[in-house]
């Protein structure tokens, strides 16, 4: 108790200080499970920094701490944050979920914000973006592309984020390609060139010519030039430096505009605590430049179904769809409901293999 | 010329000195490391060493230093009786995260009950993974002589892929929405390893830390184990005829290092950490390799170089945020420390002397 006492006497006493002076620039805190420079997830986390920088000016004041480790070390780090007068924080890894939760309630008056988490208070919001949706027109310029059939996946970890982007990639795969097959690899690692492009090269000689990764390096776009004639998409970030060819489009995350809407919300005052899940439409899902190595035709067919998620008239998941095993999940015109994508455990009818336990 | 000149007897003044000289030399070197990247060094040098122990909120920086330090003592303490007897287990942070999986398994076995004897259970179930992960190494190495450095080192990816395994499988929770990671002991009663006053930081894991300190010092000292290990560590054909039994003492050093290695992962998993996860282990078993030498494999020094070791990844992360220095550049000052201390150490075995070699 003595210490939640210190911590919330020191949080007055700095809230006090911050009250007394009008000019005082909002601080946002960010806490990084990479380092800046991994040209993927964390890359992107201080894109949206930079864009807070840039879209306040000197009214807002933005630290970072990079490749901190889930656990004590992230416990630790957000309270330094926090003791140090941010005022809005954002925790960007899943595994900062319960340390995020644990100096929330300590610091009542710091708003924070946890990626792609689910547990919320009344000063902690969560927020993930809806790969899926990029997923399923990566699926589509998949499916047209390859030849041999064969579309290598690297998993990072089988979590529901993780075999949403699977199932979502096949179904619109199969949906234009219907002797599609997909090999997947688990890296068990969201950061690692060496096993990426162990991973991309074990796909490429198992006949693969297209490869989707989950995974954040550019090992596999490096494995798949060096194979020549294999396409892959850049994850998390654009990865343009392999453009046009291996890398023919990307899934990019946009986390700038919600960083900046938050961030507005904590000047004004608005600020409550929401959960949110946006995708193309909303910007946070951003689709990279489809590049020349792709046919006309199936650019514009890709960028239909983009369309289409944009708008709201199609769904990422919409029935028929089976599950693995045979039975039945989702009816004709049937769609898939939040709740089942965000814990989503299963793959669906075609898929071979198993999820590993 | 300047030559190198071996002692005949290591220097007792240097062997204290090095370590002091080692900082210095970090600090220097960091310094200007700091500087090139346009920090101001002094500065971050300040922040890393003065703010956690004496900054604004060093009432919240002392007690992490004790979470920070104590899994590290505790593992050094135990590699260090293995080093001193030329017993090299590389793999402490697997017995770490085997300990840890054993502890967090028996406790979540009991999961909702609660009952007072869960956590001394636990307490004894890490200490049995962690040394029957160690036991594999030397038990090997008795019977068919392999060599303990590969064979332990080998055992840590064995044991991460057995972590990741138990996280998305057997110990993941149930109520957890199929993200993987185990329940949040943190909120389970009897399997807490809770702070023993709030707000100190004062964990069992400390307790355990400070205990093996003392058990170590007293082994090494007033014990005829102890007198062994430092025998065959300076002298293996003496200790031979002085009658050790190396089959022995191998087994002795490994696994009380990885018993020791073993209770750290559960104390960890059961208190500061909370979760059985993919990424529990954050390295304490390699950096724990380092307090081992730079506390010159004796405890008390052990214990001193642990709290320095704490000191530079709080006050690092502390510089990362004040002053927005890149956390490679902490990495590279935390290796400068070990890089000096072995350089310095040569001063400790060889003289350096100007002239010519003296005719003997």
């Amino acid at each position: 108790m003595k210490l939640t006492n210190l911590m919330t006497s020191a949080a007055v006493a700095l809230g006090l200080a911050t009250a007394a002076l009008a000019d005082d620039p909002t601080k946002v805190g960010f806490v990084y499970v990479g380092p800046v420079g991994d040209g993927g997830w964390t890359y992107e986390h201080d894109q949206a920094r930079k864009a807070v920088v840039e879209e306040f000016g000197d009214k807002v004041e933005t630290v970072y701490v990079e490749s901190v480790a889930e656990g004590p070390d992230a416990e630790r780090v957000i309270t330094q944050m926090a003791l140090q007068g941010a005022d809005l924080i954002f925790t960007t890894s899943f595994g900062y979920m319960d340390p995020t939760i644990n100096v929330a309630a300590k610091f009542p008056d710091v708003k924070f914000e946890h990626a792609t988490g689910y547990k919320n208070a009344d000063n902690v919001s969560t927020y993930s973006a809806r790969f899926y949706e990029g997923r399923a027109v990566q699926g589509t310029i998949a499916g047209h592309m390859t030849k041999s059939n064969v579309v290598g996946y690297i998993g990072s970890y089988p979590i529901p984020e993780v075999i949403r982007g699977i199932n979502s990639a096949y179904i619109h795969a199969k949906k234009v390609n219907p002797d599609v097959e997909f090999k997947i690899v688990w890296a068990f690692t969201w950061f690692d060139p060496a096993k990426e492009a162990d991973a991309a090269k074990v796909l490429i000689e198992q006949g693969a010519d297209v490869i989707l990764q989950h995974t954040d390096s550019t090992a596999p776009q490096a494995a798949a030039q060096a194979a020549g004639n294999v396409i892959t998409f850049g994850q998390a970030s654009d990865m343009a430096e392999y453009a046009p060819a291996p890398r023919v489009s990307s899934i990019i995350d946009n986390w700038a505009p919600y960083y900046i809407a938050r961030t507005q919300a904590v000047m004004d005052g608005t600020w409550e605590s929401k959960s949110t899940w946006d995708g193309i439409g909303a910007g946070m899902v951003g689709i990279g430049e489809i590049s020349d190595a792709v046919p006309a035709d199936v650019k514009e067919a890709a960028l239909a179904i983009k369309a289409a998620l944009a708008d709201g008239s199609y769904h990422a998941f919409t029935g028929p769809l089976n599950k693995q095993d045979g039975s039945a999940w989702l009816a004709e015109g049937e769609t898939a409901d939040d709740g089942t994508l965000a814990g989503m455990n299963f793959y669906v009818e075609g898929i071979e293999g198993d999820i590993p336990q | 010329m300047i030559r190198l000149e071996k002692r005949p007897q290591p220097s007792r003044a240097w062997s204290l000195a090095t370590p002091l000289l080692a900082v210095l030399a970090t600090m220097i070197a960091g310094g200007l490391l700091f500087a090139a990247l346009g920090k101001d060094p002094v500065e971050a040098i300040r922040t890393i060493f003065w703010e956690p122990l004496f900054g604004e909120f060093s009432f919240y920086y002392r007690p992490q230093l004790l979470v920070k330090g104590a899994p590290l003592v505790l593992i050094a303490i135990g590699l260090s009786l293995g080093f001193k007897a030329g017993i090299w287990n590389i793999g402490a942070e697997g017995q770490y995260i085997m300990g840890a999986l054993f502890g967090a398994g028996v406790g979540l076995a009991f999961y909702p009950f609660e009952a007072w004897y869960i956590f001394p259970l636990m307490v004894i179930a890490g200490g049995f993974g962690g040394w029957i992960w160690a036991m594999i190494p030397a038990f090997l190495k008795v019977r068919f002589g392999t060599n303990e450095i590969l064979v332990s080192l080998m055992l840590v990816y064995v044991a991460e892929q057995f972590l990741a395994s138990m996280s998305l499988g057997l110990l993941k929770n149930p109520e957890g929405r199929g993200f993987p990671g185990s329940r949040n002991l943190q909120q389970y009663d009897s399997a807490h390893n809770a702070e023993l006053i709030a707000g100190s930081g004062m964990h069992w894991g400390v307790v355990a830390a400070l205990i093996a300190v003392i058990f170590a010092y007293v082994l090494l000292n007033r014990h005829m184990v102890g007198y062994h290990i430092r025998l065959t560590g300076e002298a293996p054909r003496a200790a031979r005829f002085a009658g050790v039994n190396p089959t022995r003492l191998i087994l002795f050093c490994l696994g009380t290092s990885g018993m020791l290695a073993g209770l750290a992962g559960m104390f960890e998993v059961s208190g500061p950490s909370g979760q059985v996860s993919i990424d529990f282990n954050v390295g304490y078993g390699f950096t724990a390799i380092i307090v081992a030498f730079l506390g010159r494999l004796h405890p008390v020094g052990i214990l001193l170089a642990g709290g320095l070791m704490a000191l530079t990844y709080i006050g690092g992360d502390i510089a990362q945020s004040n002053l927005q220095l890149p956390s490679a550049a902490i990495q590279v000052f935390q290796g400068m420390l070990l890089f000096f201390l072995l350089a310095f150490d040569l001063l400790t075995n060889f003289r350096i002397s100007l002239g010519k070699p003296e005719v003997s």
